[in-house]
């Protein structure tokens, strides 16, 4: 069904869903074995996999922002797509939520018609994103964070949550990697771009403290080979941030102390309502519209 | 009435149109039984917003050819790779001007690397030249990098391997 330009592709038969916008998607898991193996707490799994998607959903946003924006075309384009996989992966994420809550709620639903109280990303990810320095830095932090995760849930109990590590870990690689070369561009760059850098990373270094304490629910799915107790991930994430800075030319601020959880309850700083009410204000203004 | 499987190859990837579905490694299965067609596919990346456009292009292919009970499911595992591009499938993207991937990144015990330099070489797709560098790791579609041939000069894409 090749098609040469835009107006051949509209003409075409039977093509609604290359033209789907908006709300009514597609079920990303459709055909997809979800039921909850036998032992697993289905509440319990639903809300770490909406934590998981809540972190992937909002990133991408934030990431989305950029377009029309970034520093060069190329960049324009690499963010968009490092934006698109988290979508992607924040789609499967809620559905499964949604599927091991078993109370009829979709995708759609979860992401469009939670206030932001309800939302259980890190607040790393709600952060404005400040300059191109600040966005590179906190995506190299998110990134390595979130490999690390997914990493070791490929083993999860939950074989739906374990498939969506496996396809989620070879796109987070790349976008680690890139956050990486960016990160030492910048640093070992002009005397301009070494210090913004370096602002960056002191700015955003005491929001790792948050990405290293477990809360309840994780500590609980990762006693039964459900979940990964975020703390196990700090010693990959050291290294691999010690490999990069050191490139960069970057100093590590001292270690952050440990946060009591805020994102992952529900404790979330203004600018996540400001993005919501960007995210939310189209599906929330014509609920289940299609077109 | 052509066999459904048959029909199924032919169908083509919406953004990679001189590639069948079948050469790119997204068609994992098709089965026929009494009268009932499942086509089982599988994404190349999760947010890959031509999946939906697969399904709607199977589904219309096979009932145009006189099936009227067709499904078409999603698999995640195993994820799928670069290296289930087929051989054929290397040779047309090559032919329209695209790097076709090399192995995918073997996995080793212990945390996954970061790579940050060039793994392997890369010909220009044009002229042949492995006088190449990299742009971009993220192409115009996130399964693409962007390249330029230092030898004739001409921008290129490159399949990322997974």
């Amino acid at each position: 069904m090749a098609f040469d330009n835009a107006l051949g592709a509209i003409a075409e038969d039977n093509d609604e869903t290359r033209w789907a916008f908006g709300t009514g998607f597609h079920d990303p898991l459709a055909g997809i074995d979800t039921s909850v193996p036998d032992g697993i707490d289905r509440h319990a799994l639903s809300a770490y996999c909406l934590m998981l998607g809540d972190d992937a959903l909002i990133m991408s946003h934030r990431l989305q922002e950029w377009c029309t924006h970034a520093p060069e075309l190329e960049e324009e384009v690499a963010l968009a797509n490092i934006a698109l996989d988290l979508l992607g992966q924040a789609r499967l994420l809620l559905s499964r939520a949604g599927t091991a809550e078993d109370a009829g709620r979709a995708e759609d639903d979860l992401a469009y018609f939670r206030n932001a109280p309800e939302f259980r990303n890190i607040v790393l990810a709600e952060l404005p994103n400040g300059d191109f320095a600040h966005s590179t830095v906190r995506l190299l932090m998110f990134a390595t964070w979130r490999l690390a995760l997914l990493d070791r849930l490929t083993t999860s109990r939950d074989p739906v949550l374990a498939a969506i590590a496996a396809k989620s870990v070879k796109e987070v690689a790349y976008h680690r990697d890139h956050a990486a070369l960016w990160t030492i561009r910048l640093g070992d760059g002009t005397d301009l771009s070494h210090a913004r850098t370096q602002r960056a990373l002191d700015a955003l270094w005491p929001h790792t403290g948050e990405l290293f304490t477990a809360h309840k629910i994780e500590r609980d799915l990762a006693a039964m080979g459900v979940a990964v107790d975020p703390s196990d991930v700090r010693e990959e994430f050291d290294t691999v941030l010690d490999e990069v800075l050191t490139k960069a030319t970057l100093r590590r601020p001292a270690p952050a102390p440990p946060a009591n959880s805020a994102g992952r309850d529900g404790k979330h700083s203004t600018p996540l309502s400001d993005l919501l009410a960007e995210l939310q204000s189209v599906a929330r203004a014509h609920p289940g519209a299609t077109w | 009435m052509v066999n459904a499987r048959t029909i199924a190859e032919t169908v083509t990837d919406p953004e990679l149109p001189m590639l069948t579905l079948a050469e790119l490694g997204v068609l994992r299965d098709v089965s026929e039984a009494s009268g009932r067609v499942e086509v089982t596919i599988t994404p190349t990346y999760t947010g890959c917003p031509a999946l939906d456009a697969m399904r709607d292009d199977l589904r219309t292919r096979l009932t145009e050819a006189g099936y009227a009970d067709v499904q078409v499911r999603t698999v995640l595992d195993p994820p799928w790779t670069t290296d289930w591009i087929s051989e054929p499938g290397r040779r047309k993207l090559s032919a329209a001007g695209i790097s076709p991937p090399g192995s995918a990144p073997r996995r080793t015990s212990g945390p996954i690397p970061l790579t940050l330099g060039p793994t392997r070489r890369i010909d220009c797709p044009r002229c042949g030249s492995s006088d190449t560098v990299e742009l971009s790791r993220f192409g115009a579609t996130a399964c693409k990098s962007l390249r330029r041939c230092d030898a004739c000069h001409e921008p290129f894409e490159h399949f990322k391997e997974i």
